[in-house]
C-alpha cells in the first residue's frame, strides 16, 4: 500500500513544495495582500506566517450580541456612577454641615418678668467670653431679629412691645478646648430664662438623613450591578447558544474549561470596559454640568435653597476616584460573570 | 488501550441502544466499525471519545476506569484521540490552517511550535495550497481532509472516524482510507465507522460488527 509519508516532526516538506515564504516580506507580502482581499473566502491574514497577523479569535466576536449588551452595561454604569456621584455630594454636605455647626453655639434669651433683657445680654456675652476655646461671641442686632421675623409677623416690627426672644450667637475657635456642658449649665445657672442650643438634635437628624441617603445609594448601586449581571448571563447564555458549536469542537479537541472560558471572557471583559467607560464618561460629563449649573444659578430661589443645603452640590475628587472604581468593577463583573455562566454551561456538558 | 466490558448505554429511560459489548481497541490497530443506520455506531464512537458515559458496565481508556477520570482529566484523555466527524465540524470562521491548528492553540503551545507540523500536515493530506481558505469555500473532499488533518496534528494515540468516506466520491475514499493506513503505520490505532461496503472490501482489517444494539467481533 503505497501513500503519502507523513514527515517527521520538524522535518522539511517534501522538496518541490514550497514552504510559505516567512520572510519574504516587501513585493511579495503586498501582493499576496491583494490576491487575497480580491479572492472570496480567503482571509486577509495570508500573510499570518510573516507574523504580520494575529490568529483569529477562535469565539467569533460578531457572534457575541455585543452591541446590545454593551448599551446596557453602558446605562448601567451611567446609573451606578450617578448613583455614586449623588452619595459622594449628600456626604460632602453633611460633613460640611456637621462641620459649621460643632463650631457655632446659639443661646437664647426668653423674655420674662423682671428680666432687663439688654443686661441679660451683656452679661451672657461676659460670661461666655471667659470660656477657653471661644472665638467671638455677639448678639443678633434689632435688625437682624427683625428680619428672622419678618417673615411670619411681617414688617416694621416694634421688639420693645413684643416678648421675642433674643439670640446670642456664640462662634468656637476650638471645639476641644471648650467643655461645652459646662459652659451649658453656667449660663443656665447664672443667666435667667436663658437656654443653650449647640445645635445637636439638627446635627444628629442630618447626619441620620445623610447616613441613610448613603445607604439608599449604595442599596441602588448593588441593584443596578445586579440587574447588570443579570443581563451579562442571559448574554452570556445567548453566546453560548450561538456558538454551540464552537465550544462542542473546542471540548471534543482537549480544551480546557478554563481556556474555553477565557475565549469568552475576552470578549466580555472588553465590551464591560467599553460600556463602562461611555457609561462613566457621561455620568463625568453630568458631574460636571450640574457643577456648573448649581455654582452659576444663585438667582432662582430653588437655586439659593440647593447652595444653602448642599453647597455648590460639586463632585468632589471622591465621587470622580469612585466612577472610575465603577466602570473597573463593571469590566470585572462582566468578565468574571461570564465565565462563570461558562464553567456552568461547560459542566453540564460533561 | 481501550476495553469494553458489559457496557450497556440507554438513553433517559428509553430501552438500550447498546447491550453487553464487550472488546478491546489494541495499540497500532486498525479496525472498522459498521451495521446498519441506526445501529448504535456513533453512540459508541462517542463513549470511545468519553463524550458520554455508559449505563452500565466498565470502560477502560489508556488504562483508566472512566467511572473514576475526573472532569480536569478529561481535555488531556482527549488530547490522545482523534476525532473525525461526519458533518467534519469545522469552525468556518477560522482558516484550514487555523482549523487544523486549533488542538495545539487549545493546548496552550505558541503558534512558532506548531506552525511547521501543521503546514507539513496540511501539504501532506493535499491541503498545502488551500491552507488561507475558510471551510465554506472547501469541497467536501477539502473539508474531509482538514477534519482529518485536525485530528491527526497531535499524533494521538487513536483515531476515531465516523463515516470519513460519506460524503466524498470513490477516488477520494480510496485515497483517504490509504491515508488512515499510512497514519496506523506509524503507530496509531484506527476505528473506522462506515457503512461503505466498498472500503471495507478495500481492507483487511478487524471488523467490529454492530446489530441492533448488539456487538459482533470478526478478526
Amino acid at each position: 500500500m503505497t501513500g503519502p509519508k507523513r514527515p517527521a516532526k520538524g522535518q522539511k516538506a517534501p522538496a518541490g513544495k514550497k514552504r510559505p515564504a516567512g520572510g519574504r516580506k516587501g513585493v511579495a507580502q503586498g501582493k499576496r495582500k491583494r490576491v487575497a482581499q480580491k479572492t472570496k473566502g480567503v482571509r486577509k491574514s495570508a500573510l499570518l506566517f510573516a507574523g504580520r497577523e494575529k490568529l483569529a479569535p477562535i469565539v467569533p466576536p460578531q457572534a457575541i450580541p455585543g452591541q446590545a449588551l454593551m448599551l446596557v452595561v453602558a446605562i448601567m454604569s451611567f446609573l451606578a456612577c450617578l448613583t455614586v456621584g449623588f452619595v459622594a455630594i449628600i456626604n460632602d454636605a453633611a460633613n460640611d454641615w456637621t462641620n459649621d455647626l460643632v463650631r457655632e453655639v446659639t443661646v437664647q434669651i426668653r423674655p420674662a418678668d423682671g428680666v432687663n433683657m439688654l443686661q441679660e445680654i451683656d452679661r451672657t456675652l461676659a460670661l461666655v467670653r471667659e470660656f477657653p476655646g471661644v472665638g467671638d461671641a455677639r448678639a443678633l442686632s434689632d435688625e437682624e431679629t427683625e428680619g428672622l421675623l419678618q417673615p411670619w409677623l411681617g414688617a416694621g416690627l416694634d421688639l420693645e412691645e413684643l416678648p421675642v426672644p433674643r439670640l446670642v450667637l456664640v462662634e468656637i475657635n476650638d471645639p476641644e478646648l471648650l467643655n461645652l456642658a459646662e459652659m451649658k449649665a453656667q449660663i443656665e445657672q447664672d443667666i435667667r430664662a436663658a437656654s443653650v442650643d449647640d445645635h445637636r438634635v439638627w446635627n444628629q437628624q442630618l447626619s441620620g438623613m445623610a447616613n441613610t441617603a448613603v445607604l439608599v445609594g449604595f442599596g441602588i448601586l448593588v441593584l443596578v450591578l445586579f440587574s447588570m449581571v443579570l443581563s451579562v448571563v442571559f448574554a452570556t447564555q445567548a453566546a453560548m447558544s450561538g456558538n454551540k458549536d464552537v465550544v462542542e469542537v473546542l471540548h471534543f479537541v482537549g480544551a480546557e474549561v478554563s481556556f474555553i472560558a477565557s475565549e469568552f471572557q475576552r470578549h466580555f471583559l472588553w465590551l464591560g470596559l467599553k460600556g463602562g467607560i461611555i457609561g462613566g464618561a457621561i455620568a463625568a460629563i453630568c458631574f460636571v454640568i450640574i457643577g456648573f449649573f448649581s455654582e452659576n444659578d444663585v438667582t432662582s430661589i430653588s437655586g439659593n435653597q440647593m447652595q444653602a443645603l448642599f453647597g455648590a452640590a460639586q463632585v468632589g475628587a471622591v465621587g470622580y476616584v469612585g466612577v472610575v472604581a465603577v466602570v473597573a468593577l463593571v469590566a470585572v463583573l462582566t468578565a468574571l460573570t461570564s465565565r462563570l455562566a461558562v464553567h456552568r454551561h461547560l459542566a453540564s456538558m460533561d | 488501550m481501550i476495553r469494553f466490558e458489559n457496557v450497556g448505554l440507554r438513553y433517559g429511560m428509553g430501552p438500550e441502544v447498546l447491550r453487553d459489548l464487550t472488546f478491546s481497541i489494541e495499540p497500532q490497530s486498525f479496525q472498522f466499525l459498521t451495521g446498519p443506520s441506526g445501529a448504535g455506531k456513533t453512540s459508541l464512537l462517542r463513549l470511545l471519545f468519553l463524550s458520554m458515559r455508559p449505563t452500565r458496565g466498565l470502560i477502560s481508556v489508556f488504562g483508566k476506569d472512566t467511572t473514576k477520570i475526573a472532569k480536569a482529566e478529561l481535555p488531556s484523555m482527549r488530547r490522545r484521540i482523534g476525532v473525525v466527524f461526519q458533518d467534519f465540524r469545522l469552525l468556518d470562521h477560522l482558516t484550514t490552517y487555523e482549523n487544523v491548528a486549533l488542538p495545539h492553540r487549545v493546548s496552550g503551545k505558541s503558534e512558532a511550535e506548531y506552525r511547521p507540523d501543521v503546514i507539513d500536515l496540511l501539504k501532506w493530506v493535499g491541503l498545502g495550497d488551500r491552507m488561507h481558505v475558510l471551510p465554506p469555500v472547501l469541497s467536501g473532499g477539502e473539508k474531509q481532509r482538514a477534519a482529518i488533518a485536525r485530528a491527526l496534528i497531535t499524533q494521538p494515540e487513536v483515531l476515531l472516524a465516523d463515516e470519513p468516506t460519506g460524503n466524498v466520491d470513490p477516488p477520494l475514499a480510496r485515497r483517504l482510507l490509504r491515508l488512515f493506513i499510512e497514519l496506523n503505520r506509524l503507530g496509531t490505532s484506527v476505528v473506522i465507522a462506515t457503512h461503505d461496503f466498498h472500503l471495507l472490501e478495500q481492507v483487511e482489517a478487524r471488523h467490529l460488527i454492530l446489530n441492533d444494539g448488539r456487538l459482533a467481533v470478526h478478526d
